[in-house]
């Protein structure tokens, strides 16, 4: 029964997704290929100081990502440092400095780890005014990215790649804003709470008191989602019923994570033009996650571990209103997205149910990945894929009629090297500094044994995916991990945002090669698989041995 | 390499500019819905309270609560909730579940315990207790339980109450969500508004 379940729900979101796939991506195509400024963004960019008619080479982009990127990291982390003294702080003290700075890095990245328990941390003005504002815009920077990205292989000849400041503003104004405020509302008629009520004290049915906290989620949830960006407004994220109160807006939330990195793979197809080119992408994506989704299935219905077997089921850390297949769906569409929000605790996971989820960030989050990261991620791996087919048969690799020379294959080596050079070391670092494996070991575990070595390794593979779910019983509030983990997001985002830039740039500069028989295909089915393939082995080839030290040696060892 | 990060100063202020921007338009956003809310949905809007026969607010029909007296004994009038890690039990400013892996020996002996207990206060098989009976959730809030838990509580509640079975029954299938469209999600029964529904009887 639960397989036919699982197969009716993945059914329900493709089809779902089938149906939005067209014009969403068409809309988006629009929004970034069309001349017009709107009247409210003319007035934005003349406050910001920008012409729109005006593109930027590759430096003057990343200039604009990185300048207001680290920018938004000091406001951020300044709107905490003084969250006492804004209005309704619901009395909670300024936040401390190691910790405002992992989450500012955090949110900025559109990672949304969260060391920090909301209730007890976060104020509304924080939450509403800082880092709402960085679910927005930290979304449409890398939407901007990718788009910058598919220039690079649509246009040729051309020293520009676009304007950051146009991208960022159209993206937030005619796609993010619009579809959360019509799903925000939805989300409240289901039962989402919006209000600015602080904590309210209860005398309860049984006799007892209650304090429930309050606040203006939905605004934030609708973003949190469609901005794959996953920081919840409640410590349990949206496993808490005020965020995703029932299996409606489960559903919707899981939609939301993936509209718009599905529908991108539209809009890139739309712009190298060949929507085959977009479908082939998007296959790559489906395989990966539907076997994803399935191994979890059956591991947290059939794996034998010591709580599945006492209690016949796997419902510690599930809600039951979620049960075991909404809970899969969710989740796999969390870390398959970059989003991180859970609707479930993973640490509470069978072992190799918990691995899947961590497998799905180490795949390098491409499945379909986060908005505009996903694309730019598996954009970056299809022309890793052109080359070692080229490679096998002898010519010079081209991808959507670019040549990939030296200095193109020297950006996508680096850019798949970045995440797991962040997290091997930063796990061995932990482990093997003194006082680092102090402070892991006395303070961080939750768990013993290889679980809790698993909690430590998803830590790092969650920030450098900019992912930022966890197993989350590890306390990574202390100085070790605030800091190794702030700057794993920082370099998880900024130094692959440095390549893939470059990589448009010298993409835009080169004239298109024309189509001859020897060209290979990559809109077909053969290339789909190649992708696959490709993806899988970088993935397994680097990360095995790790897996085999935690979830691989917790599950399979009696 | 030093061309790329010398982040020039207008750069800088442009940036800066577009943060004010943009977090203006995000608090505009956030009262907009906010006022959206209140005005056409108040009641899900503010939390989705729900009061008693006296009409005084006792909680929220989302938020799961606990049913026992101050020792933490399970009140034998009401159905039980399940285990709950947030703060000392529903606290519902501390939200969160144990995060304890499944080969964890506090967490195997709490739940052995756990059902040894219930299987004794139902009078039934240990074999016969649901897993969600034993597991604590992921918000610690959770206001469900499953359907089979509910069956092994009705004869206790109904007893305690001096209702008939057939009704207490009759109680949990109103209180009992089933799958969207036949299969999404999981069957449950709100023990909160159940509860809450069977104080209102007498």
């Amino acid at each position: 029964m639960v397989y036919l379940f699982a197969i009716l729900t993945l059914a329900f979101v493709a089809l779902v997704l089938a149906a939005i796939y067209k014009p969403l991506g068409d809309y988006m195509y629009n929004v970034f290929n069309t001349d017009k400024d709107l009247a409210f963004e003319r007035w934005i960019y003349a406050i910001i100081g920008c012409d729109p008619k005006k593109g930027q080479t590759w430096r003057a982009y990343l200039r604009g990502v990185l300048g207001f990127s680290l920018l938004s990291v000091l406001v951020l982390y300044l709107l905490q440092r003084v969250q006492a003294w804004l209005p309704w702080s619901l009395g909670l003290p300024n936040v401390k400095g190691p910790l405002a700075f992992n989450t500012a890095a955090s949110f900025v990245t559109n990672t949304n780890w969260q060391s920090y328990s909301p209730e007890q941390t976060l104020g509304y003005t924080v939450q509403f005014a800082g880092l709402a504002v960085q679910n927005f815009v930290s979304a449409a920077v890398g939407i901007a990215v990718a788009i910058a990205l598919v220039r690079g292989f649509a246009w040729r000849k051309s020293e520009t790649i676009g304007n950051f400041w146009v991208d960022l503003t159209r993206c937030t104004m005619r796609i993010l804003l619009p579809i959360s405020v019509v799903m925000g509302i939805i989300l409240i008629a289901l039962g989402v709470a919006q209000n600015f009520a602080g904590v309210v004290d209860v005398n309860t049915i049984a006799g007892g008191s209650q304090k429930i906290m309050q606040g203006p989620v939905a605004s934030q949830e609708v973003i949190k989602e469609l901005g794959t960006n996953g920081g919840g407004f409640f410590n349990a994220n949206s496993s808490h019923p005020y965020e995703d109160p029932n299996l409606w807006t489960c559903i919707i939330e899981t939609l939301l994570m993936l509209a718009i990195p599905v529908s991108l793979t539209r809009t890139f197809g739309r712009m190298v033009g060949s929507a085959k080119q977009g479908y082939a992408l998007l296959g790559a994506m489906v395989v990966l996650f539907a076997i994803s989704f399935f191994a979890v299935v059956s591991f947290e219905s059939f794996s034998d571990d010591p709580i599945t077997r006492l209690t016949g089921g796997s419902m510690e850390g599930k809600e039951v209103r979620f049960g075991t297949v909404l809970s899969g769906i969710f989740s796999t569409t969390s870390t398959s997205t970059s989003t991180g929000a859970v609707a479930s605790m993973h640490d509470s996971y069978t072992a190799l149910g918990g691995m899947m989820y961590l497998f799905n960030m180490m795949l390098g989050e491409v499945s379909p990945g986060g908005v505009g990261a996903g694309l730019y991620g598996i954009l970056v791996m299809a022309v890793v894929a052109v080359f070692i087919a080229g490679l096998m048969v002898g010519r010079t690799p081209e991808y959507l009629g670019k040549k990939i020379g030296p200095r193109e294959m020297k950006m996508a080596s680096l850019y798949f090297l970045v995440m797991p050079v962040i997290v091997i070391v930063g796990v061995s670092l932990s482990y093997l500094l003194p006082f680092a494996r102090q402070s892991i070991v006395n303070t961080s575990l939750n768990n013993s044994g290889n679980h809790g070595f698993t909690e430590v390794v998803y830590a790092f593979v969650s920030a450098a995916n900019n992912n930022g779910s966890a197993f989350a019983g590890l306390t990574a509030d202390t100085p070790w991990l605030d800091t190794m983990l702030g700057l794993a997001v920082l370099l998880g985002r900024f130094v692959p945002i440095l390549l893939v830039l470059a990589l448009a740039g010298s993409l835009a500069k080169q004239d298109a090669v024309p189509v001859t028989a020897g060209t290979m295909r990559t809109d077909n089915k053969l290339f789909v698989g190649l992708l696959v393939f490709v993806i899988f082995i970088i993935s397994a080839l680097t990360f095995f041995p790790t897996l085999a030290l935690g979830p691989l040696a917790e599950g399979l060892v009696a | 390499m030093k061309n790329i990060l010398s982040l020039n100063l207008r750069a800088w202020w442009a940036g800066f500019k577009a943060i004010i921007v943009f977090t203006v338009i995000v608090i505009v956003y956030t009262f907009v819905m906010t006022g959206i809310g209140q005005l056409g949905m108040s009641d899900q809007t503010n939390g989705s309270m729900i009061t008693n026969a006296n009409g005084e607010v006792v909680g929220s029909s989302l938020i799961g609560q606990s049913f026992t007296d101050a020792d933490g004994n399970a009140l034998p009038q009401y159905f039980q909730s399940r285990p709950s890690a947030a703060g000392d039990g529903y606290d519902a400013t501390a939200s969160g579940g144990t995060n304890k892996g499944h080969k964890d020996a506090d967490l195997i002996k709490s739940v052995k315990e756990l059902r040894k207990q219930i299987a004794k206060r139902e009078g039934v098989s240990v074999k016969d207790v649901p897993a969600d009976a034993t597991t604590s959730s992921s918000s610690g809030l959770d206001p469900h339980i499953s359907p089979e838990y509910a069956a092994i509580q009705v004869k206790r509640v109904a007893k305690e109450r001096g209702l008939s079975q057939e009704k207490v029954e009759q109680m949990v299938k109103d209180h009992t969500t089933g799958r969207g469209l036949g299969f999404l999600g999981d069957p449950a029964v709100n023990v909160v508004t159940l509860n809450n529904d069977l104080d209102k009887l007498n």
